[in-house]
């Protein structure tokens, strides 16, 4: 009694689409939690020089960042072409890197505040002046573990 | 007659593109890489209470001028001599005591890995490339002593063993176990690396 209709022979069955909004999500919030957004927009010029043993800056929370470059074209006209230090947004002087250790350090988790890096980023045109200060300023607050940031190569392209 | 009654189904049939534009926006955002450097420990400010005296051929003097150019133990030297200098220096095991040392056992030289110390003076003017080239064919040298030892006493190199002793994703039952072999090997040859107050040009 039942009556049965006959399947149209030769057309597909259109595949379901609606478990791609699920997917696409599923790959935007993989790259939603591990972007990290640059917190602070270079304002130098920041060429790092090549070196070939390099050791990974594993755990970023416990690594502080001072830059140091000229400053880039749109600053010239205000501070010149001589390599300046940046902290955080702001060109600064040499006797503020103390400062600014100890205040971030001071931010940091108590457990963190022994065990922080200092990551230098210096273009690799500075001159060894500058560093040399900077040096000398982290030793007075007792930051005495850096990182001279740089590109994995061959360290002899420094020269040419 | 149309239905009447119960809301309009909203089409979700654009949710999928909403999606695949946040995704697009996150991927050309997103930077993966960790930084890489070589990492230095600066001495102390207070200087050490005793003043510890150190004979003259322990020490390895390394000087950069503003131009660039290397002073290694008074000699003028190319920067792609200076690793192999610096690793017959520290290589060298002059008084004997030294039983892994394969050097030369020169008597004008260091008297043992655990003495010799690297001193590098740099100008105010030295380029930091220069610098940094420097620094890591230093760190090379003792790479590469270390490197020996630990492929003569574990069987792998010594970088690759503190890279996953330091990789927060090691086990700790393998990291306690590496922690001695690399402790270890960082005796055999300690880095010692002094960098004095940088000089004014003359």
């Amino acid at each position: 009694m039942a009556k049965f209709t006959k399947k149209k022979d030769g057309d597909l069955p259109a595949v379901s689409t609606a478990s791609l909004p699920d997917i696409v999500f599923m790959l935007l919030f993989f790259f939603m939690t591990v972007t990290t957004m640059k917190d602070s927009s270079l304002m130098v010029e920041n060429t790092l020089p090549n070196a070939s043993e390099v050791k990974k800056l594993e755990k970023k929370d416990r690594v502080l960042y001072i830059y140091v470059g000229k400053p880039t074209r749109d600053y010239q006209k205000v501070f010149g072409t001589e390599p300046k230090i940046q902290l955080n947004d702001k060109f600064a002087n040499v006797s503020d890197v103390g400062d600014f250790i100890l205040e971030e350090r001071a931010k940091k988790p108590q457990e963190l505040q022994n065990v922080l890096t200092t990551a230098l980023k210096v273009d690799k045109d500075a001159n060894m002046g500058l560093i040399s200060d900077i040096k000398q300023e982290l030793r007075k607050v007792n930051a005495l573990k850096v990182n001279y940031t740089t590109y994995e190569g061959d360290a002899f392209r420094n020269i040419q | 007659m149309a239905r009447r009654g119960g809301p309009p189904e909203v089409n979700a049939g654009s949710m999928a593109d909403i999606a695949f534009l946040l995704l697009i926006f996150f991927l050309v955002t997103t930077t993966i890489e960790t930084d890489a450097g070589l990492d230095r420990m600066l001495p102390p400010i207070e200087p050490p209470e005793d003043n510890v005296i150190i004979k003259q051929k322990n020490i390895f003097t390394v000087n950069i001028n503003k131009s660039g150019q290397l002073l290694v133990e008074e000699e003028l030297t190319n920067l792609k001599d200076l690793r192999k200098k610096a690793i017959a220096f520290l290589d060298n095991g002059g008084d004997g005591t030294c039983n892994y040392c394969k050097g030369k056992k020169d008597d004008t030289s260091s008297d043992n890995p655990t003495k010799a110390i690297i001193s590098l003076k740099n100008d105010r003017e030295t380029k930091y490339g220069t610098y940094i080239t420097v620094q890591n064919e230093l760190v090379g040298a003792y790479n590469e002593l270390r490197n020996r030892e630990a492929q003569r006493l574990y069987g792998r190199d010594f970088t690759d063993m503190e890279a996953e002793y330091l990789n927060p994703e090691t086990p700790s039952s393998i990291r306690d176990d590496l922690k001695d072999k690399v402790q270890r090997i960082q005796d055999l040859f300690p880095q010692k690396l002094s960098e004095a107050e940088t000089a004014t040009s003359n």
